[in-house]
């Protein structure tokens, strides 16, 4: 781990201020920053310790949104009551990903920050754009099982690792952020970014800008909705595919639907396109399957990870017919029905 | 950028096992390894030293977490609990006992951070069936493979404190 400056600051503008520097980083739970200091991916000039700033509340808004505070932990936003009931979707994606002990550190702001897990860019002795811009990527033509297949570019092929950002970009997150140039919103579908010639960059925070808070919309899906998460082991283990996926239904006529994909793209992929074509048609496998062919139009397979394409294709049809039928995915028994 | 002293020395307050301790430490020491190679508190852990095995789990104001993955500077002012505080006058922990007689180990090394982190899910309260039991014991592998005997050790314990607070309600 290399050497660095360490601030606490105990108020927001503090901390912006000790974020103006390129190298600065904010810790909060350190479960992906630590990790990526031990392997020296990250190297920060100053930690700045955020966790004694007052953002750890779990609010609903006068208008019935859910605000939630960056350093909430996981654990409290997927176990909170409120959640459980009115943002199920956003509860079981979290209990979908890592461990307890994992929840119990990392936040909901962290998690938004969460780097890839691509094997190369972890490996400081590969080539990797995204660790080192110019490097090259190794994951195109080598190993890459894990990788994209939606919105690739000849730089990167890593994929987003949240389950949490799934169901935020399923349910239109907005993510506030507070920097030098004062407060903004950003929607979700705008925050993290694809690779481009520019993989170094995940989202589009600015330098010294802090997340603050996620906001949610109160949302109108009942029980028609689900996160089904395809892994290699059944617990503890990224997403190879997820799908978040939630249904408004009146008399069989689909008017309205969120499908968000894990584990396909450098960002939580939402297509409007494909929802808008969605919506009129009636609810039956037969528009799930059409909807999942659009959704897949450009997919990319690079070779290890070909199984992907057709296993998402499957992931969302199942996905569909689950909130469709009110029966979420249970994230313990991990029978899929 | 600025110069960083070689060996910054940060004062923080830790109560570990019920003891308060002052300590100064670099930013970059891990809770673990202040607790391994500093205190000598050698219950805990180091398995993979990345958030993936849970060997390193102990208590911190009350809920598990990855020690390999907390700065203890981040952490000051905190709570800790490990294996070797979990015993109270002599007597074993419950987990302990269940652990022995149950059989829930081979090579032992994952041992600590099993019990820490079945001691954070007891007191999480939630009421889970075997199925969640495995779910919520996730975050730490045994490499033994003595997970049936671990599922059932920690069954042993967590179950009679459900029935007893649901027959409390």
């Amino acid at each position: 781990m290399n050497r660095f400056e360490y601030i606490r600051p105990a108020t927001v503008a503090d901390a912006i201020a000790a974020l103006n520097e390129p190298a600065a980083r904010a810790l909060a739970g350190g479960t992906n920053l630590v990790d990526l200091m031990k392997y020296d991916v990250a190297q920060p000039s100053r930690l700045v310790d955020i966790n004694r700033l007052p953002l750890k509340s779990i609010e609903i808004t006068p208008s019935g949104a859910l605000r939630i505070g960056a350093l909430v932990t996981n654990t409290d936003l997927a176990w909170h009551r409120d959640v459980r009931e009115k943002w199920p979707i956003l509860s079981s994606a979290i209990l979908a990903g890592a461990s307890p002990q994992l929840r119990n550190a990392a936040t909901a702001g962290g998690n938004l920050m969460q780097r890839t897990r691509c094997y190369y860019f972890y490996d400081p002795s590969t080539a990797c754009n995204k660790r080192q811009p110019g490097s090259g990527c190794s994951a195109i033509g080598g190993v890459n099982r894990i990788h994209a297949i939606l919105g690739a570019s000849d730089s990167c092929i890593a994929v987003h690792p949240s389950d949490m950002c799934v169901a935020m970009a399923a349910l239109d997150a907005s993510v506030e952020v507070e920097g030098p140039d004062g407060k903004r919103s950003i929607p979700m579908s705008g925050f993290h970014r694809l690779p481009g010639g520019e993989p170094e960059r995940d989202n589009t925070l600015k330098v010294g800008e802090l997340i603050t808070s996620i906001i949610i919309p109160k949302p109108d899906f009942g029980a028609h909705h689900t996160y089904l998460k395809i892994r290699d082991r059944l617990s503890y283990a990224f997403a190879l595919i997820s799908v978040a996926a939630a249904l408004r239904v009146e008399e069989g006529i689909i008017q309205d639907v969120r499908i968000a994909l894990g584990g396909v793209a450098h960002k939580p992929w939402r297509d409007f396109d494909a929802e808008r074509s969605l919506k009129g048609e009636r609810v039956g496998t037969q528009s799930f399957k059409q909807v999942a062919d659009f959704i897949l139009r450009d997919a990319k397979g690079q070779g290890d990870n070909d199984f992907k394409i057709e296993l998402a294709r499957r992931a969302i049809v199942r996905a569909l017919e689950q909130a469709a039928a009110g029966t979420p995915q249970d994230q313990a028994d991990k029978s899929i029905h | 950028m600025n110069q960083i002293p070689h060996h910054p020395q940060i004062p923080i307050f830790l109560t570990i096992n019920g003891t308060l301790h002052e300590l100064k430490v670099e930013p970059w020491v891990t809770l673990l390894d202040l607790l391994r190679e500093r205190l000598s508190l050698t219950g805990t852990k180091k398995g993979c030293d990345q958030g993936q095995c849970g060997a390193c789990t102990v208590l911190v104001d009350g809920k598990r977490v990855n020690s390999c993955l907390a700065l203890a500077v981040s952490r000051d002012g905190a709570e800790i609990t490990t294996i070797e505080g979990l015993a109270e006058n002599g007597e074993l922990h419950p987990l302990q006992v269940a652990f022995i007689e149950r059989d829930a180990f081979q090579c032992g090394y994952c041992t600590p951070g099993q019990i820490c982190s079945a001691a954070g899910l007891l007191a999480e309260g939630h009421t889970p069936s075997r199925a969640e039991i495995r779910e919520h014991m996730s975050g730490n592998l045994c490499r033994c493979g003595a997970y049936t005997n671990i599922a059932d050790a920690v069954e042993d314990v967590l179950m009679p404190r459900i029935a007893a607070k649901e027959a409390a309600e």
